[in-house]
């Protein structure tokens, strides 16, 4: 358990054994931390489920107003990006730095236009018009005009509220990863991966795939309502 | 090379106290040990602020009058003493101190598995820490520890935001030292222990851990929810918005009742190793006691809306939650049997810690038994937000928890500093924290009962009696608590050198390690070959 080989000493830290007790603590980690978040959406979820139990009209008045469209699109664009970082982790297993380093760049891309299209297409418009939760309230123009009958109701601010917020929170998570996803580049441009070594690159994985999973219940949750 | 004959009594040349000494190797170190101690020096911090708070309103309650301070400045002393006492001193207490000097050197590791997470989770805290400390000069906050909507959301005119994000970020000190202790437990133990050969504190921070990485989560967004409904002023839980307070009281007490077992498992944990050591007993029923812990981690899920049977939540959700509490007083009994199990026949030696460890026995017993006086749908009615429930929780917390950890405190610190403190003190400390502790608190019981609400700078006058008992209790109480940190301190100078093992205890940490333990925990990886507790009755005291 203890024999550790000469290669090994460059990369399992001081107070491991083995390579083999570093990988397994390093996953099981991971998947504590995904526990502790799926908690963390969790409490979100349940509020969700309460104000909509609540508020089935503003609901469904607050869904017609996203754009299935745009969303649509955003949701393609996240599973690709899972698509890529699936391959990232499968070039890191194999030791291929240079097919890691370009599969991190199309993640990144991938995830960067995920947050632009959202900007562009949905909070700043949003925004201008009047709907966003708190002073400012009050929609209006031509695409959240239909809103202002129901916008009183309190019901479908609580909608946004919830949508900023938990749509918020996924895009917050997006960003650390992006951050994470440098730091991996860098790290795929020295060479570092490799068949012993890939754990970061894996577990990185296990959290882009599950911020994805989260905007898979986001969207039919936010988008779909009818 | 020369065989170097040591006496094992000596302290070892090169510790983790002294091998290094710059102020940044302290900061910046990933020794588990150390990190302990870092934790040691600002939950004490914590507990002295918290505890002066209650001595500035227990004097307030000397009368019956406000004379000493106002309505507002009462809400802000008790609700800033419940804070700092929950978040600051009572979750961290015990795991982030003890658990985290010792459960690498009980399990035979080196360090815990995630040494950079471990001190990260130090310097998350001290943000939380800091924020809290700004909200105590910027005039401090008047919801209860409780933050209920819409007090919370709408009325108080107080610093709610910097208060909940201080509670929401030191949250997450607590999720990282979980996560850490669950895989550390799960992937470093030495060869040959067995998951049934792990002493009881382990199994103890193992379901604490459990709690803390799946409900505190929970509370974070809860709390968070509060912060943006101020920031924003939109109502995500103000009925007068369209929000549900009802909802947040679940998504509080999900994780604020399982938390009372994130305070008090660890100290189960604690008692189990010290009744077994100075019993000079096997522990009794051994498997009942682990997973009693994990019971009571798993129940302690389910029984959150006790809290609830006065707020309108519906009646058989109340019925179903009481049945439920009934059922969780189980698991804690369970315990309470087994370590009285392990005295019967024992040879019992009176030690400062063992002292602490039996003041435990009596005083968690009294608070978990009243505890099933308020889980009783019939009877919280009378006694729900009365002295009653804060004379129980106050058993539990600082009867249980803190007695627990002040055991371990006692009994650990030979091994954390190498030296021994004066014992005629310990003993006398722990004796005047169980005098000053009761008389603190029991009356609080009997006021209760006669009806006395909590959260009040101001009372009818047939209460003042016991109030004067309970106000006098909690001066004795606080000169309990001081007594420790002067011959603490006094001992890291003046203490005897205590040798790898003073109480002749069983367990890798005193048979393997020196006191204080080397930097690297053991000078060669230990291997475990007995089952834990293997006391022959038969061991000598060098104390
Ligand atoms: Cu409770």
């Amino acid at each position: 358990m203890s024999s550790t080989s000469h290669a090994e000493h460059a990369y399992v830290a001081h107070h491991f054994h083995s390579a083999e007790q570093q990988k397994e603590a390093g996953t099981l980690g991971m998947w504590l931390f995904l526990a502790q978040e799926v908690m963390f959406f969790g409490g979100l979820f349940c509020v969700y489920a309460v104000y909509r139990l609540l508020n089935p009209d503003a609901w469904l008045a607050g869904s017609a107003s996203l754009s299935v469209f745009v969303g649509g699109v955003n949701t393609t664009v996240l599973l690709c990006s899972s698509f890529t970082m699936a391959l990232g982790v499968y070039f890191a297993q194999t030791g291929d730095n240079r097919r890691l380093f370009q599969a991190l760049v199309a993640t990144l891309a991938l995830g960067l236009l995920f947050i632009a299209i959202k900007l562009q297409f949905e909070y700043l418009p949003k925004y201008r018009e009047g709907v966003f939760p708190g002073a400012n309230w009050g929609p209006y123009g031509h695409h959240y005009g239909h809103l202002a009958d129901v916008a009183n109701q309190g019901g479908l601010q609580m909608y946004f509220v919830l949508y900023y917020i938990m749509t918020g929170m996924h895009a917050l998570h997006m960003i650390i990863g992006f951050g994470i996803m440098v730091v991996l580049m860098v790290l795929a441009r020295k060479n570092t991966f490799g068949p012993q070594r890939y754990m970061a690159v894996e577990n990185f994985g296990l959290y882009w795939h599950f911020v994805d999973i989260v905007w898979v219940f986001l969207f039919p949750m936010f988008y779909l309502v009818r | 090379m020369a065989t170097v004959v040591t006496d094992p009594n000596a302290a070892p040349a090169v510790h983790y106290l002294n091998w290094r000494k710059t102020v940044a190797s302290w900061l910046f170190s990933l020794d588990h040990k150390r990190i302990a101690i870092l934790y040691l020096i600002s939950i004490s911090v914590f507990f002295f602020v918290g505890g002066l708070l209650a001595a500035a309103f227990r004097l307030e309650l000397l009368t019956p009058e406000g004379d000493l301070m106002q309505a507002d400045t009462y809400n802000r002393y008790f609700t800033l003493h419940g804070v700092v006492m929950i978040f600051f001193f009572l979750i961290p207490s015990i795991p982030a101190v003890l658990g985290n000097f010792l459960i690498p050197l009980m399990i035979g590791a080196k360090d815990v598995a995630f040494p950079k997470l471990n001190l990260a989770s130090w310097y998350v805290y001290m943000i939380g820490g800091t924020l809290g400390v700004l909200v105590l000069v910027t005039g401090g906050v008047d919801t209860g520890w409780t933050f209920y909507s819409p007090l919370s959301t709408t009325y108080a005119n107080t610093n709610v935001f910097l208060a909940a994000m201080a509670a929401f970020v030191t949250g997450f000190s607590s999720i990282l030292t979980g996560l850490n202790f669950l895989v550390t437990i799960h992937t470093m133990r030495a060869p040959g222990l067995t998951w049934f050969r792990l002493p009881l504190f382990i199994w103890a921070h193992y379901a604490t851990s459990i709690i803390q990485v799946l409900a505190t989560p929970v509370v974070a967004i809860a709390i968070f929810l509060i912060a943006i409904e101020r920031v924003w002023g939109v109502g995500v839980f103000d009925p007068a918005l369209g929000g549900d307070p009802i909802l947040f009281q679940h998504l509080f007490w999900f994780y604020s009742h399982p938390a009372v077992y994130i305070m008090i498992l660890p100290g189960m944990g604690v008692i189990s190793e010290v009744i077994a050591c100075n019993a000079r007993n096997r522990i009794f029923g051994y498997p009942f006691i682990a997973f009693s812990s994990v019971a009571i981690a798993i129940v302690g899920f389910l029984v959150w809306g006790h809290h609830m049977f006065v707020s309108g939540q519906a009646m058989y959700s109340s019925l179903v939650f009481s049945v439920l509490t009934m059922l969780v007083a189980v698991p804690s009994a369970i315990k309470i049997f087994n370590w009285v199990g392990t005295l019967y026949r024992g040879n019992i030696v009176w030690t400062a810690p063992m002292l602490y460890a039996m003041g435990f026995l009596g005083l968690f017993a009294i608070g978990g038994g009243t505890g099933l006086f308020l889980g009783v749908t019939g009877t919280d009615i009378h006694l729900h937000d009365t002295y009653f429930v804060v004379a129980h929780f106050h058993y539990v917390m600082v009867g249980g928890a803190v007695m627990a950890y002040l055991a371990g405190l006692h009994f650990w610190w030979p091994k954390i500093t190498g030296r021994l403190y004066n014992h005629l003190l310990g003993k006398l400390s722990a004796i005047i924290v169980f005098i000053g502790f009761n008389a603190t608190f029991f009356p609080q019981f009997l006021l209760g009962m006669q009806g006395m609400p909590r959260r009040y700078h101001s009372y009818r006058e047939e209460w003042q009696l016991l109030n004067i008992f309970s106000t006098s209790g909690a001066m004795i109480l606080g000169i309990g608590f001081l007594l420790p940190v002067l011959y603490f301190t006094w001992s890291l100078v003046f203490g005897r050198r205590a040798g790898a093992n003073p109480w002749g205890a069983k367990g890798l940490e005193w048979e393997k390690a020196s006191s204080p333990p080397s930097p690297h925990n053991f000078d060669h990886d230990p291997v475990v070959t007995e089952e834990a507790y293997a006391y022959t009755g038969r061991e000598q005291l060098s104390v």
